[in-house]
C-alpha cells in the first residue's frame, strides 16, 4: 500500500516534468533537452533556499522561476544567435550542472529535518485524519501522511492540467499552439514565432523546475544526479499518454500526460518489486521509449498485412 | 497604397551560387488597385512579392505601406498591414487546428494576443456565417481540424482568413498554380468577389497568362529581377493572353540573340 500510495505521488508530481515536455516537444515542436539540468535546478535551488531558511512555498516557486530562466537561456541561444535546437539545449544543460553545483554548495543536500511543502501534508493528514502516521483505509494500512501528500499532489496537478487547458483556449495559447503547427502561416499573421517559442520554453522549464522542487522535498533531500534521465522519462510518459487517448486535442494531451506519467511510474514501480535491479532502470526506460516510438508502427503493419490477406481471400470468394 | 522605389535583394552574394533575383524594381499600387505581376521561372516575381511580404530584408530600396516605412520591418511588424495567400495550400492554414481555431488566429492578425478566450458563440456565429457565405458547405465542420480538408477548400479557407480582418494590402502569391482546375475556378472567383467587396489594394503573382489578362487593373511583367513591361488603363483592359505569350517570346528571343552575340564577341576578342 505503501509502495502504490509512493508510486502515484511521485507520477503525480512527475506529470508537472510530462506538462513541460508536452509544451516544449509537442505544442511548440522544440526538441529542448534542457529537461535534465532544469529540473535539477529546480530541486537545487528549492533546497538551498529550504535551507537557508526560506518559506517552502516561497522556495519552490522561486526554485520553478529558475528553470524557467534556463529555458529561456535555450530559446534565446537558437532564436538569438541562431543555435542549432538540440545545441542549445545541450549546452544549457551542460552550463547547469555547475550552477546546480553552485547553489547547493554540494552535491547533496537533505531536507528530512526542514521545514518543506511536505509539512502541509502532515497540516492536512492531522487535520484529516488526526494522525500523521499509520491508519487504516479501507481494511488497508497506510500512512496518513502519505495519503495527505497524494491527496496534494492531485489537487496540485489538477490545478495545472486545468489552467494549461484554459490557457491554450485563449488567444495567446491559441497561437503558441500554431507556432508548433505552422510556424509559417502564424508569422504572417503577426506572431513573433522566436518570442513566441521562448515563452513557451519557460513555461515547460519552469514547470519541470517545479516538479524538481516538490520532487527534492517529497524524497527529503536534493542530488546533482536527480536530472539524469528525466528527459527520457518525460517523453516516455507523454508519448504513453498519447497511445492512452489516441487525440491531439490539446485537452486530451494534458489528461494522457498525467495518465501516461502515473502509469509509467506504477510499471517501474511493479517491475523493481519483481525484482528489476535499479541500476538497469535507465536502460529499461530508453528501451520501453523506444518500442512505444517503433511499436506502432509495426503493429499497423501487421495489421495491414493481416487485412490484405482477408481482402485477398474476399475477392478469391467472389 | 503600395510603393517599391528601387529594391535590390542579391541571395547568395559573392557565392557561385549568387542570384540576382531583383534588380532595382520600382512600382507603385495605388489604393484599391489590383496589380498582377508575371513572369518565368526565375524572373523575379514570387521574390517581389516576399520582398514586400518581409519574408527576408532587401538590399536597397524602400518599401512603403500606407505611407508607412516598413523596408527594415521584420515580416510579423508588417502583419497588421498584409493579409497573404501561399502557393502551397498547406502554408496557409494550422492543420490539427479547427476551421474556427485557424479563423480565430487570423481575425487577431497584426493584434496583441492576450490571454481573452480565443473563441466567443458571438464569434462562432460570425464564423459560420462567413463560412457560410462561401458556399463550400464547410458551415457545420468549424470544428474539424482544418487537416482533414482537401487543398482547395485549405486554400479557399486561406483566403478568407486573409481578407477576415481587412488588410491594407492583399498578397496573393500563385495561389492557385497548386490546386486542381475545378478548384483553381473557385479560388479564383472567391478572389474576386473578396476584393471587389472591400475594394482591396492588391498584389496578386500569377502564372497563368489567362488570370493575369482577365484580372486585376494594371499588370508589369517581369524578366531576370527588372520590370520589363507595364500594363494599365486601357492597354490592360485590351490585354489578352495571346498578346501577353507574344511579348514574353520576343523577350526569349531578344536574350538568346544576346547569347549568339555574346560567343562572336567571345570568341573574337578573347
Amino acid at each position: 500500500m505503501t509502495l502504490l500510495i509512493g508510486s502515484l505521488t511521485i507520477g503525480l508530481i512527475l506529470s508537472l516534468l510530462a506538462f513541460g515536455i508536452l509544451i516544449s516537444f509537442r505544442v511548440v515542436v522544440f526538441e529542448d533537452l534542457t529537461v535534465d539540468g532544469s529540473l535539477a535546478l529546480g530541486g537545487a535551488t528549492a533546497a538551498a533556499l529550504v535551507i537557508g531558511g526560506w518559506h517552502p512555498v516561497a522556495a519552490t516557486l522561486l526554485g520553478a522561476f529558475a528553470s524557467g530562466v534556463a529555458g529561456i537561456c535555450t530559446g534565446t541561444l537558437h532564436h538569438g544567435f541562431g543555435i542549432n535546437r538540440l545545441l542549445s539545449g545541450i549546452l544549457v544543460m551542460t552550463a547547469l550542472y555547475s550552477v546546480n553545483l553552485r547553489v547547493m554548495g554540494k552535491s547533496n543536500i537533505p531536507l528530512m529535518h526542514e521545514r518543506t511543502v511536505m509539512s502541509y501534508a502532515d497540516w492536512l493528514s492531522d487535520a484529516l485524519f488526526g494522525t500523521t502516521s499509520v491508519i487504516n483505509v479501507f481494511g488497508w494500512e497506510a500512512v496518513g501522511r502519505d495519503i495527505a501528500g497524494l491527496l496534494l499532489a492531485l489537487l496540485l496537478t489538477l490545478v495545472i492540467g486545468i489552467t494549461l487547458y484554459i490557457f491554450f483556449r485563449t488567444n495567446l495559447g491559441v497561437a503558441m499552439l500554431a507556432v508548433g503547427d505552422n510556424s509559417r502561416m502564424i508569422r504572417a499573421l503577426g506572431v513573433n514565432v522566436g518570442f513566441l517559442t521562448t515563452a513557451a520554453l519557460f513555461v515547460a522549464n519552469g514547470l519541470i523546475g517545479l516538479a524538481g522542487a516538490l520532487m527534492a522535498q517529497y524524497q527529503g533531500f536534493a542530488d546533482i544526479q536527480m536530472g539524469i534521465g528525466m528527459l527520457v522519462w518525460g517523453v516516455a510518459s507523454v508519448i504513453l499518454g498519447e497511445s492512452l487517448v489516441q487525440s491531439n486535442k490539446i485537452g486530451l494531451l494534458i489528461a494522457g500526460a498525467v495518465m501516461g506519467s502515473v502509469l509509467f511510474r506504477l510499471l517501474v514501480a511493479i517491475a523493481l518489486r519483481w525484482g528489476l535491479n535499479p541500476n538497469d532502470l535507465k536502460l529499461i526506460t530508453a528501451l520501453a521509449v523506444f518500442a512505444a516510438l517503433v511499436l506502432p508502427r509495426y503493429l499497423s503493419q501487421v495489421t495491414q498485412f493481416f487485412r490484405r490477406l482477408s481482402d485477398a481471400a474476399d475477392l478469391r470468394r467472389s | 497604397m503600395l510603393q517599391i522605389s528601387d529594391v535590390r535583394k542579391t541571395f547568395f552574394p559573392r557565392t557561385p551560387n549568387e542570384v540576382r533575383a531583383l534588380q532595382g524594381v520600382s512600382a507603385t499600387i495605388p489604393k484599391g488597385t489590383w496589380l498582377s505581376v508575371i513572369g518565368t521561372n526565375g524572373s523575379g516575381k514570387s521574390s517581389l512579392l516576399n520582398a514586400v511580404a518581409g519574408s527576408f530584408i532587401v538590399d536597397s530600396g524602400a518599401i512603403r505601406i500606407n505611407d508607412q516605412e516598413v523596408t527594415k520591418l521584420p515580416e510579423h511588424r508588417r502583419a497588421r498591414w498584409i493579409g497573404r495567400v501561399f502557393q502551397d495550400p498547406f502554408s496557409g492554414t494550422a492543420p490539427t487546428m479547427t476551421i474556427a481555431e485557424n479563423m480565430a488566429l487570423a481575425v487577431r492578425r497584426g493584434k496583441v494576443r492576450g490571454l481573452g478566450l480565443a473563441l466567443s458563440t458571438a464569434q462562432r456565429r460570425d464564423f459560420r456565417d462567413r463560412v457560410a457565405a462561401m458556399g463550400l458547405g464547410l458551415e457545420d465542420r468549424l470544428d474539424n481540424p482544418i487537416g482533414t480538408l482537401s487543398g482547395g477548400q485549405r486554400q479557399s479557407l486561406t483566403l478568407l482568413m486573409a481578407v477576415l480582418k481587412k488588410p491594407d494590402l492583399l498578397l496573393l502569391d500563385e495561389h492557385t498554380a497548386a490546386l486542381d482546375p475545378k478548384s483553381a475556378d473557385q479560388v479564383i472567383s472567391l478572389t474576386k468577389q473578396f476584393i471587389e467587396r472591400d475594394s482591396l489594394t492588391t498584389l496578386m503573382v500569377t502564372h497563368s497568362m489567362q488570370q493575369a489578362a482577365s484580372l486585376g487593373d494594371q499588370l508589369i511583367m517581369m524578366d531576370q529581377g527588372r520590370i520589363i513591361h507595364t500594363l494599365e488603363g486601357d492597354a490592360k483592359t485590351r490585354a489578352m493572353p495571346a498578346d501577353l505569350l507574344a511579348k514574353f517570346e520576343a523577350v526569349r528571343q531578344s536574350k538568346q540573340l544576346d547569347r549568339s552575340a555574346a560567343e562572336v564577341l567571345q570568341s573574337q576578342y578573347v
